[in-house]
């Protein structure tokens, strides 16, 4: 339930939003939700949905995907994350710890743990909408 | 687009009474040593203490503790698990024995991901092993942890001092609370980093004269504190009051 503690975040910071706002009632929340991170959709709504403040009461959320792109500082390859080439074990250490990514994955053309996580890392409050 | 990370993080850490970065401004000075005995001394006063490793690329406070084994637990965050005592969380869970080579941005990331996501729970002290130097680590805790007081590590080079003058410039500037420096690793009599460390205006802790057997001690709580290292560490907790609440 590591998806609860990022559900806490998105809920402080979309309220943080709304006050800043002043939005009486958070309609729609969308977050987007990167493939490196490998977040459980399911979890993240449940944990979402019950940890609602009164002004989210009717919120709905949102979760859009963003596929994990990386791309090597060696040699310029761009490739997608793909965690089918990992163990378990490592695979959970990506979902906890994103950025252990460069310890377990290499450029799949020169071999480089020197990547940049061009897109797909973690999880964003992509948009927030309600009333004034 | 917003990440929702930072916005946390000062309730993770609501609970804890004091929080103090054990840093140097070179590596090598034995500030892993200092951070985890002065975790652990604290631990044997009765204080509940975390310690968090922070030197992502090079950790190595699950050696001197001997936490090889140790792993966290997952509810509703990341649970760090009890080590000697000690309330312990450090990237090594992740990323194993084997090489995170992370670039600054990575090394923010992970920081802020590992802020966000682990429940302390209360705690008197959480101890901070930094990362050498005043990079990526430093500034970001400054940023998001405003209540970080730091401790600086130094050996009696003047090398190693001249790279703590500009950490402690940095950190007055910024208004940042500097505990003191403590002289690690003292081999002769000179009194050259107390009378350089008074004249920036901060607090002489002491010395820990060198001990060989330090490395020995490493993953032996036992033999570490039959060491000066640990010895001075407690004589400066116990008898000058400065750690103490």
């Amino acid at each position: 339930m590591h998806e609860w503690a990022l559900a806490e975040a998105v809920i402080a910071t979309a309220q943080q939003i709304a006050e800043k706002e002043k939005l009486k009632e958070v309609k729609d929340v969308t977050v987007k939700v990167g493939e490196l991170q490998q977040v459980e959709k399911e979890i993240l709504l449940f944990a979402l949905s019950q940890l609602k403040p009164p002004s989210f009461k009717n919120t709905k959320f949102h979760l859009t995907k963003s596929k994990a792109t990386l791309k090597c500082r060696a040699c310029g390859n761009t490739w997608v994350f793909s965690k089918r080439k990992l163990s378990p074990d490592e695979a959970e250490a990506i979902h906890f710890v994103p950025e252990v990514a460069h310890t377990y994955i290499k450029c799949p053309k020169c071999g480089s743990p020197d990547f940049e996580i061009v897109k797909g890392r973690g999880i964003w409050l992509e948009n927030i909408r309600g009333l004034k | 687009m917003v990440d929702p990370r930072t916005t946390i993080i000062s309730d993770r850490l609501r609970a804890i009474t004091r929080i103090i970065a054990v840093s140097s401004g070179k590596g090598g000075v034995g500030k892993s040593m200092v951070a985890t005995t002065l975790a652990l001394s604290l631990a044997r006063r009765g204080c509940s203490v975390g310690l968090f490793d922070l030197d992502f690329t090079s950790p190595s406070t699950h050696l001197i503790l001997g936490a090889e084994k140790a792993q966290p637990k997952e509810d509703k965050g990341i649970i760090p698990p009890e080590v000697k005592g000690l309330i312990y969380m450090s990237l090594i869970y992740y990323s194993r024995d084997r090489a995170a080579p992370l670039r600054g941005a990575d090394v923010s990331n992970a920081l802020i991901e590992l802020l966000s996501v682990t429940q302390w729970g209360k705690l008197d002290y959480m101890i901070i092993d930094m990362p050498p130097g005043i990079g990526d680590v430093v500034l970001d805790l400054l940023r998001l942890v405003k209540r970080i007081e730091f401790l600086i590590v130094t050996t009696p080079s003047l090398l190693a001092f001249e790279t703590v003058k500009k950490q402690t410039m940095l950190l007055k500037d910024l208004k940042v609370p500097v505990i003191g420096v403590l002289e690690n690793m003292k081999m002769n009599k000179s009194e050259g980093i107390e009378r350089e460390t008074k004249r920036l205006g901060l607090k002489y802790l002491g010395e820990i004269p060198f001990d060989p057997r330090v490395e020995d001690a490493i993953g032996d709580e036992k033999k570490l504190f039959r060491t000066m290292i640990a010895k001075k560490i407690q004589e400066i907790i116990l008898t000058k009051n400065i750690i103490d609440n």
